[in-house]
């Protein structure tokens, strides 16, 4: 585990708050005891290799998994208490997934009005304000008649954001979002996720997108094996991490070509 | 090919591969019109015509098989349409359930009416329900009694068609919804039934055209004049008249509905083809 803490992001109480996290599919344990607290207005991104649980933690988060012990509380209210009202938890956090997951049977609009007046009670023409401002503040209004499959997979991406803002969240979660996404569609998205953040919104990360974590990120947590490994501010943990897991998933990352010839000397000490 | 591959390759013996293609084709054209000459020196055509083709027999038929016998065979497909459909999305619907007995219970239904002739439920309805339930009538008549048994055998059908749409929604849909803060509920009436419709309209237009074929099961409820439908008419007329041009007569407004219906399936399924690519 690291020393670094909760670096604390720009202000005291913490948004989202992990505790002794565990999750179990079956006999697989992929969390094993996860500590971790994001606070309001910081931006966490979440790195590590596949399989290391960083997803899983993410959807632990919002409860779209559920844990096996320990607690997650997100803005002060315990999301893993069995008596708590997780669809109204849910209306305060964010979520954009790898493949986006916009309603296929409804245009953009509707695919940002929907949620909103069935979730929310909005009335049509409020919902459609907000809709048509989110729409605008990731830059696809002119998509707004358009359905979903007409739309390249960075567009897509952008809409479902928009739609999850549209509900007015106080923490957004991204689960991989460009992952599935060609390379050059990369850089739109992650545009807007920056716009985010420089907005000041709380936002947790699954990504292997090291430049925008270098850049953008306040807090980089490294993951493998279902724990947190490292975690610090970015530049030291992709630019100088103390963990030799973390050097030889990053070395592999950056340089996938270089990494087996890195690993070689110092695999035997 | 090169030069190589020809002295490699030894010189097929017998037939080429057109050839055999058009031997082929031959042998099938052959049996073809062999049967059907067959066909036209065995039947009795003179017989089949006083049977079947007595035009002024048919012209009487008209317009009571139109504005009666067909509308009445629409009404009661439609009535077990609707009411087999409402039951069949509970039906997949407590067959996903999360509650055991709701699970058992619904594939029990599906065992059972899947199993059964749909005679034997037009009988079943006809006869138990009124001895069950001493005194109610099934409500709207005929009509009621023809929706409630079409209903329940087109219900185990749809039933499995329905659920399997909702299991074709992908998972992130459910999720995706969820974490906009919807109910499970909410969820699935607003996001996965709309989609899992678009994916089930060809196979239910196709329950539809059974339907409409098993409405003439009508027969077997005892049904009064005004209530007739295109078989139970046709084969009245038939009776009284000793003809069977009725019988065809019947047999070709059947078509006239189910054959365009095949069409529009057809034109559905290649258009939900298209639109999953």
């Amino acid at each position: 585990m690291s020393t670094e803490n909760s670096a604390g992001g720009r202000s005291g109480t913490p948004e989202i708050q992990v505790r002794g996290l565990h999750k179990s599919f079956g006999d697989n344990e992929v969390l094993r005891g996860i500590d971790l607290e994001v606070g309001a207005g910081e931006v966490v991104c979440v790195i590590g290799p596949s399989g290391s649980g960083k997803s899983t933690l993410l959807r632990c988060v919002n409860l779209l998994e559920e844990p096996t012990q320990g607690q997650v509380f997100v803005s002060g209210t315990e999301v893993t208490d069995p008596d708590v009202d997780i669809d109204a938890v849910r209306r305060r956090i964010g979520m954009v997934f790898q493949q986006f997951n916009l309603f296929p049977h409804l245009t953009v609009t509707d695919n940002l009005t929907l949620p909103q007046r069935r979730v929310l009670g909005r009335d049509k023409a409020q919902a459609a304000e907000v809709a048509a401002e989110n729409l605008r503040r990731v830059g696809l209004s002119e998509k707004a008649t358009a359905y979903p499959g007409s739309l390249s997979g960075g567009q897509q991406q952008r809409v479902a954001i928009a739609r999850a803002l549209a509900m007015g969240p106080r923490v957004m979660l991204f689960d991989e979002p460009t992952s599935a996404l060609d390379p050059e569609l990369v850089g739109d998205v992650l545009a807007v996720m920056r716009m985010l953040a420089d907005e000041g919104m709380t936002m947790m990360v699954v990504t292997h997108e090291m430049s925008f974590a270098r850049e953008v990120a306040d807090r980089v947590v490294f993951m493998d094996g279902g724990v947190v490994v490292e975690q610090g501010a970015p530049a030291q943990v992709i630019g100088a991490p103390t963990h030799e897991r973390t050097r030889h998933f990053l070395s592999r990352l950056l340089d996938p070509a270089m990494a087996d010839v890195e690993d070689a000397p110092r695999k035997s000490p | 090919m090169t030069e190589t591959d020809t002295k490699v390759r030894p010189r097929r013996r017998g037939l080429t591969r057109s050839q055999k293609r058009t031997v082929s084709r031959g042998v099938q054209y052959a049996v073809f019109v062999a049967a059907l000459v067959a066909l036209g020196f065995t039947a009795d055509w003179g017989q089949l015509r006083n049977q079947f083709a007595q035009v002024d027999l048919a012209e009487r038929m008209f317009p009571d098989i139109i504005t009666l016998a067909l509308k009445n065979t629409v009404l009661y497909t439609v009535s077990g349409f609707v009411f087999g459909l409402a039951l069949g999305v509970v039906v997949a619907l407590m067959r996903l359930s999360s509650v055991g007995p709701y699970r058992w219970l619904a594939g029990i239904y599906i065992e059972i009416f899947r199993g059964l002739p749909a005679l034997l439920i037009f009988i079943f309805v006809g006869v138990a329900v009124p001895l069950a339930f001493p005194g109610t009538e099934i409500p709207g008549g005929t009509y009621g009694k023809v929706a409630l048994a079409l209903g329940l055998v087109a219900a185990a059908y749809m039933a499995e068609t329905i659920r399997a749409g909702i299991q074709a929604v992908p998972k992130g849909q459910m999720e995706a919804a969820r974490s906009l803060g919807f109910s499970h509920a909410r969820a699935m009436v607003s996001i996965i039934i709309p989609q899992a419709f678009r994916i089930v309209i060809p196979p239910l237009t196709n329950e539809l055209v059974l339907l409409f074929k098993d409405s003439s099961l009508v027969l077997f409820l005892g049904v009064t004049l005004e209530e007739r439908e295109l078989s139970k008419f046709g084969r009245d007329l038939a009776s009284e008249t000793a003809n069977s041009t009725p019988i065809l007569v019947a047999g070709l407004c059947y078509l006239l509905v189910t054959i365009p219906l095949g069409f529009v399936v057809r034109r559905l399924e290649a258009k939900a083809g298209e639109a999953t690519k």
